[in-house]
């Protein structure tokens, strides 16, 4: 996973609420084994009519949005599906950050785990950035801050640990692989009081 | 001690570390069950790494998402007609070889959706953390477990070492109370729940549900519930075991057995919110208030009871892309809209009761013409049952369309899908755009109201054909 520090970027915007995984990246897609090349099929439903051809008109088709790292939508961003394929499809297409007003559970924990940033913001931020599409963003991971183009600098919460594998790239599981000792110890306490079977 | 919610029970007992400001608790996992679609990449990741998975006995793996209901293609006298899921029922099998995970896999009797199989075997248990890389995990919620959805990372990180690391979520009272009346079911309780706080309105909150109407329920009706607590945007629902849970569970293949039993059952009973114990957040619901709910738009939140017409929210734009999407019009009444394909099945609705309901509603009727009601079982075993008792021929009779198990139609990776522009009516749990097939029209109803709109060949109230 790639360090996260600091993203500069403008903003693509795509004002829907509720927006699911399925939308995101539709099931038929899932029948992948691995996680390579899902941005082809990023929001393929919005994005490519009936024939496959792009829709001119759907913003991801647009030049404006080529090298965007930063998503913007509407709140409650990621419901649904707990397919991780929605944040490795968001990734393989650039995005490296989405900004929402909520951000749903299971999407949230699937992108902090793959380097993918899920930005929770306050209605007027979100307000803000909803209106002003294409707007250059600076996002501070460590100061867990968004600065606006205007130069309004909005504080965004972040997980502390989560936050700390980002910045510093780090694999959750060599972390949980760290406490085997404890995990051992616990198992042995919990398979007697609770035998399986 | 201080008084203390089932769900705080739970988590306390599986907290291996608990968690810090700086650390997340690192929480035990007492049931891993997997299938084809969210694997793959996590036995690739096992592979990469030069580990195994370190609790094959606590993990247990079935195909189900991709999987045909064709009877033909199942038992192999035909090719899986979907290519790519040929080849993740084939990577399933070589995965669950390789790592000794137990597998129910596509000719095996025990098979069927992830989350009716374990119940059925008795693998789900009260007080259980239950975790699989599906969002309706939270289906387990019902007997009293901890049962959420997660991410494929995630299930190679409980391969890996049969733990998580987890931020404690709040707790979210659904007090239930008064009688369901007639026709009225504990689908349409959950779509109501759904319409009353919102489809992110249990974020960051794990729900139980509570109150006398939930005590008077089956364990069936108790799972639909639990199944779409996701679908409020809460990752898992529970709901605390009492006799019905533990009569459910007696004698299934997986239950404990003898003095074990009894000294189960014992712990089981400690299950429950202590009395005067604290939620972060509550809503109290009328059941006897309730009637058939029907969704008129593309999230399951956009729903109305069956005899309302859909509402008018001028000016929001969001709101009205998805009026557009199906077809629908501010103003118009729900019942008598068209009915192409009629769906009974998924983890929401495939159970026995399930096609108990329906069969009900069908039997000594036709599905109307020009309509196509698939009915899909839960599992294999759940198949067997309804045949046995009859309820397959009913359906046949009535001119519908009975498959091998299977997620089939709810989300339409297996070929199983309905045309764009299309409307399905459907006891599954989400209503999507797309969801069950490119450009398709989902409206979320019970079985008897799926039932009943396919007899009459458009929206129907099931009351009337009760």
């Amino acid at each position: 996973m790639q360090p996260i520090t600091r993203i500069q970027s403008r903003t693509v915007v795509i004002p829907s609420s509720n927006i699911d995984t399925d939308q995101i990246i539709p099931a038929r897609f899932l029948t992948t084994t691995t996680k390579e090349g899902l941005g082809r099929q990023l929001f393929a439903d919005w994005r490519y009519s009936s024939d496959g051809a792009a829709d001119p008109a759907f913003i991801l088709n647009k030049p404006e949005a080529q090298g965007a790292e930063v998503l913007v939508a509407g709140r409650n961003f990621g419901c649904g599906s707990s397919r991780e394929h929605a944040p490795w499809a968001l990734l393989d297409f650039g995005f490296r950050a989405v900004i929402s007003t909520e951000i749903a559970d299971i999407f949230r924990g699937n992108s902090l785990k793959n380097g993918l940033l899920p930005i929770v913001v306050d209605e007027a931020t979100s307000h803000w950035l909803l209106e002003h599409p294409g707007a250059a963003v600076d996002i501070d991971l460590e100061a867990g801050r968004l600065t606006l183009p205007t130069g309004v600098r909005v504080p965004f919460p972040i997980e502390a640990f989560a936050r700390h594998c980002l910045i510093n790239g780090v694999d959750e599981l060599g972390y949980l692989q760290s406490k085997l000792e404890a995990i051992r110890r616990f198992e042995a306490l919990h398979d007697r009081a609770t035998p399986s079977e | 001690m201080s008084a203390r919610t089932l769900f705080d029970k739970v988590w306390t007992a599986h907290e291996v570390i608990r968690e810090s400001a700086d650390t997340p608790a690192v929480l035990y996992i007492d049931l891993h069950l997997i299938h084809e679609v969210t694997s793959p990449q996590a036995f690739s990741m096992l592979k990469a790494a030069g580990l195994r998975v370190r609790r094959p006995d606590r993990t247990l793996a079935t195909m189900d998402h991709s999987t045909p209901t064709n009877t033909d293609q199942v038992f192999g006298r035909v090719p899986i007609k979907v290519d790519a899921a040929a080849r993740q029922v084939r990577q399933l099998e070589s995965n669950a070889a390789e790592f000794g995970v137990e597998l129910f896999g596509m000719r095996d009797a025990r098979r069927g959706i992830v989350h009716v199989i374990s119940p059925e075997l008795g693998a789900t248990q009260p007080g259980m953390t239950v975790v699989c890389g599906d969002s309706h995990t939270s289906t387990h919620g019902a007997f009293g477990a901890l049962a959420f959805g997660i991410g494929t990372t995630e299930v190679g990180h409980v391969f890996a070492t049969q733990s998580l690391l987890q931020r404690k979520p709040k707790t979210f009272a659904v007090n239930v109370n008064g009688k369901l009346p007639r026709g009225v079911t504990a689908k349409d309780l959950i779509l109501s729940i759904i319409g009353r706080i919102g489809v992110s309105g249990g974020t960051g909150h794990v729900l139980e549900y509570r109150g006398p109407t939930i005590r008077a329920m089956s364990m069936d009706e108790r799972m639909t519930v639990c199944n779409m607590s996701i679908e409020a945007g809460a990752r898992a629902g529970m709901i605390a075991p009492d006799d019905i849970t533990f009569e459910y569970l007696k004698n299934k293949p997986r239950a404990p057995r003898g003095a074990e039993w009894d000294a189960s059952v014992d712990r089981w009973r400690e299950l429950t919110t202590d009395e005067g114990a604290a939620f972060d957040k509550s809503v109290d619901i009328d059941a006897s208030q309730l009637e058939p709910m029907v969704t008129y738009g593309t999230n399951p939140g956009m729903v109305v009871p069956i005899g309302a017409t859909i509402p008018d929210r001028a000016g929001d734009a969001v709101f009205d892309k998805a009026l557009r999407y199906m077809g629908f019009r501010s103003g118009d009444a729900m019942l008598g809209k068209p009915v192409n394909t009629v769906f009974i099945g998924s983890c929401t609705n495939g159970r026995l009761t399930d096609l108990e309901a329906a069969a009900h509603v069908l039997k000594g009727r036709k599905v109307a013409p020009g309509v196509h009601l698939l009915i899909v079982p839960g599992s294999q075993q759940i198949k067997r049952e309804a045949e046995a008792a009859g309820l397959a021929d009913i359906f046949k009779d009535a001119g519908a369309d009975w498959r091998e198990s299977g997620c089939s139609m709810c989300l339409g990776m297996n070929g199983d899908t309905v045309a764009a522009g299309m409307y399905s009516i459907s006891t599954s749990n989400r209503n999507f755009e797309g969801r069950q097939g490119v450009g398709a029209r989902t409206l979320l109803v019970s079985p008897y109201t799926a039932a009943a709109s396919a007899v009459r060949g458009r929206i129907a109230d099931p009351r009337e054909l009760l």
